[in-house]
């Protein structure tokens, strides 16, 4: 469960003051598949970094399970949206897996069954031995996320994660996602820039405009819950809402 | 063929100069340029286990304790510089200083301090070595990627476990580098700290027999020290092809593309 | 002076910030080695104050002697240099530019390489004796490396397709290194000066100090040799006054020569 209440947030050095978060309230119920919609620089990294607890709020607040955020809050999972940085080149794919789970102080044998739980559910339990470079960009994406199942939170942050990766593991990666959503129930809010994406995957869309960044929009997805790239994206409700999301988004980028 | 070829390559110049200095400097009358087979003769003659328990290892065993501790205070010190900016900015003018001395210098204020003593050589291969390492390891701990330390905040990595994965791996592909650049450092100090202030020793040894006139036993041990030096570093390498296996590969990948 | 500093931006404040605790620290550490000895946490026959290293070296300034060590040391220091870095590079281009060549002489250079300049003290005693030909041979050795490597990796760096380029357009070999491999190569040779200069300038004092050949080494062993504790230890700083000189100058070619250069390239891995 994640509150976002008032959230602003200007940065400040360099000689530079940016507001990246003008004014930002919304609220994520336990359980919900969240999309997060915005053009590039309307602080959708920003927001992620607060809610993770990584960066501090200039003003209002954030609260995830229902504590205000200060530091990082346990129980939460973060995947980056430089997921190839963010995993240890110096460590193979297990032990990255491990490692969040070793410093949670889980005794070895229990970590190994979850990181190769977790491993198998994103379809890489041969890949386990390698190191994250031998990897393909897909395949490093899928470690992250392992690595996030691993960890068994209870709310998932997840910053455009697919931005980098070709169409095809593109769609095989939703699916994914979706699947990891439906299987182990967290709460999920999901970061892009991709309108279609947002449709497909979220069970609700929330829209940003750009920057000072404010909700623009907040729609409900009510496509079924069994989803295929196929089916659903022929969907006309799904054309329909596409079209909604993307008639705010032209919206918010030119205001009147 | 291709074979033949290729090992042709590898060994073929260095066999043509062993040739030439060999063959060369037979029957040498020059009494400071021996030939080389008499000096081969000297080094079977010389460098006998005795004298390598008595000269060479204490030698050796005076590097080995002076390079671990500087590579240690190095990386210590360089972990604690790096993560904080104030203390970086304090202390980053003297650190430039300290480091612009040549290390040589060392020898004679150390003897001054301390005696010509084990302390002494230890001292001072220490003192000389540690910058490298340590500027290394500021650079290093600095430039770590900063997805990576939010990884850890955010997968509550913290303590021990981070110094060990995050801090020092990060830093090691550095680390690595200013350790290589000590090692010929710490060779000079041993050699030249034994030259100046020492009753045993290679260095020592060595300048013996040149002040003995015992040329071919000097050419021979000229040699000793060349192999000591090509060994190191082989060793060297070993140990870094192990530690930084994933830095080469990684590197090697991103260049494919 | 606080009027102007509250004016300037954020970035100027730190700037100001870490420059103040910069000197600060600079002064804490001549601070520390003034009391250390006077309270005796080191002993102060044998390592004297700041301050009376201070006069030492002023007395040092006031002599003839001290200069032409200056000088010699400077002289040799900078021609081992500009020998090592004049062969260093012509070889390095050479054994670069031409496959079968550099092939052929890699056993031998991995093998020189690591052979420890020191190695050949008494072989330059017994063959020139104290002299500063006898220094030059090992700042030359040392320092030689330390280009030719970075030569041959700048050169191994050009771009196949700026290769073929010039190939194609039938550039003579003389165009091909001038236009193609040395714009190249350079920041790599700025580098191999950079790492050859220091280099040079510790065999320079290694020689003079070990094998007596003339220069502020040769003093620093007199001094030691008469006891005299505070010329030893100003002498030690003009060395590191050397060094950071030496530094700043090698910082100052790096920028002027790299300036209209693309690449800010960071520290490469150096084989040292
Ligand atoms: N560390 C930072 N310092 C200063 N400005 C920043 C920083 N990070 C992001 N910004 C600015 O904040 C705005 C929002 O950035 P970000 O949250 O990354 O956007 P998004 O993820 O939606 O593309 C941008 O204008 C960006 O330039
Ligand atoms: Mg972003």
């Amino acid at each position: 469960m994640l509150e976002v209440k008032n959230l602003h947030k200007v940065y400040d050095g360099h000689g530079r003051r940016v507001t990246a978060v003008g004014d930002l309230t919304f609220s994520v119920p336990e359980g919900q598949f969240a999309c997060v919609v915005g053009p590039s620089g309307c602080g959708k990294t920003t927001l992620l970094r607060v809610l993770a607890g990584l960066l501090p709020a200039t003003s209002g607040e954030v609260l995830v399970q229902r504590t205000p955020v200060t530091a990082p809050p346990p129980g939460l999972a973060v995947v980056f949206q430089e997921y190839g940085r963010s995993l240890f080149p110096w460590l193979r794919v297990r032990e990255n897996v491990e490692l969040p789970l070793k410093a949670q102080g889980m005794a070895r044998s229990d970590r190994g069954a979850l990181a190769a739980e977790a491993l198998a559910a994103v379809g890489l339990s041969d890949a386990h031995g390698a190191y994250p470079w031998q990897l393909s960009g897909g395949m490093q994406q899928r470690v992250a996320i392992a690595r996030a199942i691993a960890y068994q939170p209870r709310v998932l942050l997840m910053d455009e994660p697919f931005a980098a990766v070709d169409a095809q593991t593109r769609a095989d990666l939703e699916d994914l996602v979706r699947s990891v959503w439906q299987r182990f129930g967290v709460t999920l809010l999901f970061v892009t820039h991709d309108i279609d994406e947002a449709v497909y995957l979220g069970q609700r869309v929330i829209v940003l405009s750009a920057s000072p960044t404010t909700v623009a929009q907040d729609l409900t997805i009510d496509l079924p819950a069994e989803r295929d790239q196929l089916t659903t994206r022929s969907d006309a409700r799904f054309t329909e809402l596409r079209g909604q999301v993307y008639a705010q988004i032209q919206k918010v980028k030119a205001p009147a | 063929m291709r074979l033949v070829s290729r090992v042709l390559l590898l060994i073929g110049l260095p066999v043509v100069l062993l040739a030439t200095w060999w063959f060369g400097s037979a029957g040498s009358e020059d009494f400071y340029r021996p030939s080389l087979s008499s000096i081969m003769d000297a080094f079977v003659r010389t460098w006998t286990w005795d004298m390598f328990v008595q000269q060479v290892f204490p030698s050796l065993w005076r590097l080995l304790v002076g390079y671990v501790i500087a590579v240690a205070l190095g990386v210590a010190l360089g972990g604690l510089i790096g993560t904080y900016r104030s203390v970086r900015s304090l202390l980053e003018p003297v650190l430039e200083f300290l480091r612009a001395f040549p290390p040589p210098v060392l020898v004679p204020a150390a003897i001054l301090l301390s005696g010509i003593g084990d302390r002494t050589k230890i001292l001072v291969i220490v003192f000389g070595c540690v910058w490298p390492v340590l500027l290394n390891t500021i650079e290093g701990v600095r430039g770590r990627d900063e997805v990576l330390s939010d990884t850890c905040r955010s997968y509550g990595i913290t303590g021990t476990l981070r110094l060990r994965h995050l801090v020092l791996r990060a830093a090691s592909p550095q680390i690595m580098t200013g350790a290589r650049q000590a090692l010929p450092l710490a060779i000079i100090l041993m050699v030249i700290s034994e030259m100046m202030a020492a009753n045993d020793g290679l260095g020592f040894t060595v300048l013996q027999f040149q002040r003995g006139f015992q040329i071919p036993e000097m050419w021979s041990g000229v040699l000793l020290l060349g192999v000591i030096g090509i060994v190191l570093s082989l060793l060297f390498r070993l140990a870094e092809r192990s530690l930084l296996g994933w830095y080469h590969g990684q590197r090697a990948g991103q260049r494919e593309w | 002076m606080v009027a102007v500093a509250a004016r300037t931006s954020r970035v100027t404040g730190r700037r100001f910030r870490s420059v103040t605790l910069g000197a600060l620290g600079l002064f804490g550490f001549a601070l520390a080695l003034e009391i250390a000895p006077r309270v005796g946490v080191v002993p102060i026959d044998f390592a004297p104050p700041t301050s009376q290293i201070l006069v030492s070296l002023g007395e040092l300034v006031g002599e003839a002697s001290f200069w032409t060590a200056l000088v010699d040391t400077l002289r040799t220091w900078a021609l081992g240099l500009c020998i090592a870095l004049v062969a260093g590079v012509v070889i390095g281009v050479l054994l670069g530019s031409l496959p079968f060549v550099r092939a052929a002489t890699a056993t031998t250079i991995e093998f020189l390489r690591p052979i420890p300049s020191v190695a050949l003290i008494p072989l330059v005693i017994v063959l020139y004796g104290p002299t500063v030909k006898s220094t030059l041979v090992l700042v030359v050795y040392a320092a030689f490396w330390q280009v030719l490597i970075q030569v041959v990796h700048g050169v191994a760096d050009v771009d196949p397709v700026a290769r073929d380029t010039a190939l194609a357009f039938r550039l003579s070999p003389w165009a091909r290194v001038r236009y193609v491999v040395w714009p190249t190569s350079l920041p790599y040779v700025i580098t191999g000066f950079r790492l050859a200069a220091s280099v040079a300038l510790i065999l320079t004092i290694t020689g003079e100090l070990v094998i007596g050949s003339p220069g502020i080494g040769k003093e620093i062993d007199n001094a030691q040799q008469s006891n005299a504790v505070r010329t030893v230890y100003a002498l030690i700083v003009v060395t590191g006054i050397l060094g950071v000189l030496a530094n700043l100058l090698t910082r100052f070619v790096e920028r002027r020569v790299l300036s209209w250069h693309p690449s800010t390239r960071g520290e490469e891995v150096t084989p040292a």
